[in-house]
């Protein structure tokens, strides 16, 4: 068994935000203390009002190598994007 | 409204007692920063640290104020003597290693959480919300120590040896702050302060409750109990304590930065 505490990603809601946002990594043993650590690492100054931590190990990543085909696609597609649309007074948070 | 001298003088006492063992407490934690087993507890045990550095300025900050001598909260801090300090025995136990770090600071925690909780229905407005502020933090500092105590005392064969022999260690301890004085009693008194026998049943039940969970051996609730810190008596430990977290003033007098 290694020595080492499994990798946690550690994502944290702040007062205003809306959704939990990546804000680094921790070592932990298990959950509870993952969420422990995560408040005394990450939360000092303040940040958040709701922690979600993950292990890293469960995180599905895209490839690095495949961005070229991934995304550059989008690149060229202007008109996917919806600036070209007035968007109304009462439409919040888009 | 007049106060009378010696409930004044009793007060005073008092509040130097709950900023004494805040800062004696802050400033051994303190010592373990950069040497924490993690950099997760090291930081854990910082916050801490600064949690009660930030709770001894309260209590300082009022004494100095009742007190009226012009003090501040630095001098009371920097330039008193172990003679003059009022801390309990608990919070100048050596850090040890990590189970005895941890020890001491379950039984310190679950004193304060007890005490603070009763302390937020004070008759001193002031104290109710120094109280009422504390205790978040303090709640949090119970949940965390009560948890690592747990998880070494159902550790390995070594972290629970550990555990066992640092509770045997700290627990004569652990019962000075249940045993009152005329200070104390005075405060009860004027319902400033909680009476000890409820705090004592439930520090007794919580420890107890964690022990169990952690397959420690819980020390006899009739053992022995050493006492003296409230009086200014203390172990020649507290003077190395101060020797370094008051050098810079006694050397320099009035240094600032």
């Amino acid at each position: 068994m290694s020595k080492e505490w499994p990798l946690w990603e550690v994502f944290i809601r702040s007062q205003h935000g809306l959704a939990h946002k990546h804000v680094g990594s921790l070592h932990a043993p298990d959950a509870e203390m993952a969420i422990n650590n995560a408040r005394d690492v990450y939360t000092r100054r303040n940040e958040g009002v709701s922690i979600w931590v993950v292990r890293a190990l469960d995180i599905v990543a895209s490839s690095p190598a495949d961005k070229d085909i991934l995304f550059e696609p989008a690149n060229s597609k202007v008109y996917r994007h919806p600036t070209f649309f007035p968007m109304p007074e009462e439409v919040k948070n888009l | 409204m007049k106060i009378d001298n010696k409930i004044k003088d009793a007060k005073i006492n008092y509040l130097l007692r709950q900023g004494d063992n805040a800062l004696i407490l802050s400033q051994q934690l303190s010592q373990l920063c950069g040497k924490g087993p993690a950099l997760e507890e090291d930081m854990a045990l910082t916050n801490v640290a600064l949690d009660l550095l930030g709770q001894t300025r309260m209590w300082y900050a009022y004494a100095a104020e009742l007190e009226g001598l012009g003090r501040s909260e630095d001098d009371l801090a920097f330039l008193r003597d172990a003679r003059q300090m009022r801390c309990c025995l608990l919070v100048e136990q050596p850090n040890g290693n990590y189970a005895d770090t941890m020890m001491r600071q379950f039984f310190f925690d679950t004193w304060h959480y007890f005490f603070l909780k009763a302390l937020v229905s004070s008759s001193d407005p002031r104290v109710a919300e120094i109280a009422e502020k504390s205790l978040k933090e303090v709640t949090y500092h119970l949940r965390r120590s009560g948890d690592l105590v747990v998880r070494l005392g159902d550790g390995s064969v070594e972290s629970h040896a550990k555990a066992q022999a640092a509770a045997d260690a700290l627990w004569m301890y652990s019962g000075e702050m249940f045993i009152y004085d005329a200070v104390d009693t005075a405060m009860v008194e004027l319902g400033v302060a909680p009476v000890a026998d409820s705090l004592r049943a439930d520090f007794l039940e919580h420890v107890a409750e964690i022990f169990a969970e952690a397959t420690l051996n819980m020390p006899a609730a009739d053992a022995w109990m050493q006492r003296g810190g409230k009086k200014g008596v203390h172990s020649e430990r507290l003077g190395f304590i101060l020797a370094e977290m008051q050098f810079l003033q006694r050397a320099y007098p009035g240094a600032q930065w």
